[in-house]
């Protein structure tokens, strides 16, 4: 059986826009229009989309804070609105942009209060907690009051909060919001640890898509309340047509534009000394021994596609080749 | 990562125990945290008994030379001014507006995410939380009032157990009602009105401003009956005045403990409906 269970799931807001000068109209808003999902145990799952697409929506209603307008939700077997205490204690939550630990107390008494809310075993908080200040890093902070901390500082305790009762699903909103470079390495160092034991199911929404790349396998787009796509990253870059690019410097620049099978020349630069190549069918090798026998060359390297152009491009709605940011294209435009 | 995600071992002991420990760990935490903000509860115990001499210089001259006034004498007077500024922060009347505040930014959501009862949670923060203010308020404004004003001591020995009952049911209900104002934030996001028609409300009718004794003998009835107001503050300091005998004294704690039943259950039934239409602010 999946862990998440999602078919037609809607939710409206109603709102109340002002028409004329003193009437105010009812309008209804689909926050999230439909969206069907299922995610098994052990899955690392990237949930994105553009602000407002649904994404934040969708995660309360899989953990039972807001009520769907329609459709079936379960997580762990168990419907989230009326059985959200009993879900609680079997899924953990971080929401980048709230906190669930006690401003007033130390780290350490938050963790110590959440060991009796979730009634947790001594010995076995006492072990993930170990676990957590090891992985995390807290010792330093565990004793300051949680107003004190810095944001990574609070991030880091937000995760080992959520962690501490053992929970199968873990829903992360945004963990790393305005985190520093170290602090965004250690929690996601901290997630791919996590995901990789293969216990632990992960959803994760964010807008830091290195996020995505380097700790989810599976990528659900969310746009205007709807899933338009549900896949792998490489799927993605498939659908885009986004490929891996060779670069090739040359010493002296050639007569004529190469070709070579299987890998398209897209761009030339610095007066022809500079050659893109995109890899369709043809491998990195093929095409540098293909170059090589042209031309004495300088260097060589090659680029990964940019997911963030891909998933730009996604959410601006525009289907086909891409040109990603670099200026590299990303196939013939 | 093994012993971090390990699936929690269902509990071994019955569910009533480790529901009452987990309350009382929320308790304890909820006393720990009031107790972190030590000046603010110094200034706090210090306008408390600024006012207390005022407000017992008022009524002390409403009694005039006859010395008794709305069936208190001067002593009695006295224990109902001091005991009530204490009190007025173990029960915490006014400035409570955690769970508003929580509404209005979406960080409530984070509540609904524990395995507890958002009532029952903020129930136990908020009995810490009374802890805390014996100890930092009552207790200063009872032992500053018998030093400068002739007080009544209990002459019953049943008056002071009553009272330690009488007042944890009051520090219950007045959580009960103010967590109704602050639940009016999940329809209107700003509770300064009904915030404003508490504070005037309240202040009147739990006899904070003067003992409602004052008021027609109808009229104050009717008011410590029908509406849950006296039993916040006018019935546990008459309980320790030992102003009624000690049936009618009980059968008014009995009125105490139905209006917190009532006021309980009726913040039950408003998070369950708000929670239907709660729309978590922000993302």
């Amino acid at each position: 059986m999946s862990v998440i269970e999602v078919r037609e799931l809607r939710k409206e807001f109603t709102v109340r826009v002002k028409v004329g000068r003193l009437r105010r109209e009812k309008r209804t808003v689909d926050a999230v229009a439909g969206v069907d999902l299922r995610v098994e145990r052990g899955e690392m799952l990237g949930y994105i989309g553009p602000n407002g697409a649904g994404k934040s929506t969708t995660l309360k209603m899989l953990t039972g804070v807001l009520t769907p307008t329609s459709g079936e939700v379960r997580v762990c077997g168990l419907r989230p609105v009326p059985e959200r205490t009993r879900l609680a204690l079997r899924v953990g939550v971080v929401f980048g942009q709230r906190s669930q630990l006690w401003w007033d107390l130390p780290l350490r008494e938050s963790f110590d209060l959440l060991r009796h809310v979730y009634r947790v075993p001594a010995a076995e908080h006492a072990a993930r907690l170990r676990r957590c200040r090891d992985l995390l890093d807290l010792d330093a902070f565990v004793d300051t009051p949680v107003r004190q901390l810095s944001l990574g500082q609070r991030m880091r305790g937000e995760l080992t909060a959520a962690l501490l009762h053992g929970p199968e699903v873990i829903f992360l909103d945004e963990p790393t919001i305005g985190l520093d470079v170290v602090s965004r390495q250690a929690v996601r160092g901290f997630l791919g640890e996590l995901g990789r034991s293969g216990d632990t199911t992960l959803v994760l929404t964010t807008h830091d898509l290195a996020d995505i790349e380097r700790l989810c396998r599976r990528l659900v787009v969310i746009d205007h309340g709807r899933v338009v796509h549900d896949g792998s990253i490489a799927a993605l870059h498939d659908r885009y047509g986004s490929r891996r690019l060779v670069v090739a410097d040359l010493d002296t620049a050639l007569p004529e534009p190469p070709e070579l099978p299987g890998a398209p020349l897209l761009r030339v630069e610095a007066d022809g000394h500079r050659l893109v190549f995109a890899l369709e069918s043809a491998g990195v090798a093929e095409v540098v021994a293909a170059l090589a026998g042209l031309a004495a060359l300088r260097d060589v390297s090659v680029v990964e596609p940019d997911i963030e152009d891909v998933v730009a491009r996604l959410y601006a709605g525009k289907e086909g080749p891409l040109v990603n940011a670099s200026g590299i294209a990303g196939a013939p435009s | 990562m093994g012993s971090v995600n390990a699936t929690v071992a269902p509990p071994t002991e019955s569910n009533v125990i480790l529901s009452f420990r987990t309350f009382g760990a929320i308790v304890q935490s909820g006393f720990r945290r009031y107790a972190t903000y030590r000046q603010a509860a110094l200034a706090g115990a210090v306008t408390n008994i600024v006012f207390g001499f005022l407000r017992c210089y008022v009524l002390l001259d409403a009694a005039g030379a006859a010395g008794v006034a709305a069936g208190y004498d001067r002593a009695q007077i006295a224990t109902f001014v001091w005991a009530g500024q204490g009190m007025l922060a173990v029960i915490l009347l006014w400035g409570w507006t955690d769970l508003a505040d929580r509404i209005r930014t979406g960080d409530v959501a984070s509540d609904l995410l524990r395995p507890v009862h958002p009532v029952t949670s903020y129930l136990a923060t908020d009995l810490g939380r009374a802890g805390w203010a014996c100890v930092s308020r009552l207790l200063p404004s009872v032992l500053v009032g018998p030093i400068f004003f002739d007080v009544h001591l209990p002459a019953r020995w049943s008056t002071v157990p009553l009272f330690v009952v009488s007042a944890t049911v009051a520090v219950v209900l007045c959580f009960g009602c103010r967590f109704l104002v602050n639940a009016t934030a999940y329809w209107l996001q700003d509770v300064r009105g009904p915030q404003l028609l508490w504070t005037l409300g309240s202040g009147v009718l739990a006899g904070l401003y003067f003992p409602l004794p004052f008021l027609p003998d109808g009229l104050f009835m009717a008011l410590q009956l029908a509406t849950p107001f006296p039993s916040l503050l006018q019935i546990p300091l008459d309980v320790l005045v030992e102003r009624d005998p000690p049936g009618v004294q009980a059968g008014l704690v009995g009125v105490q403990v139905g209006w917190a039943v009532a006021i309980l259950a009726l913040c039950r039934l408003v998070q369950r409906r708000a929670e239907r239409r709660l729309v978590v602010q922000g993302g």
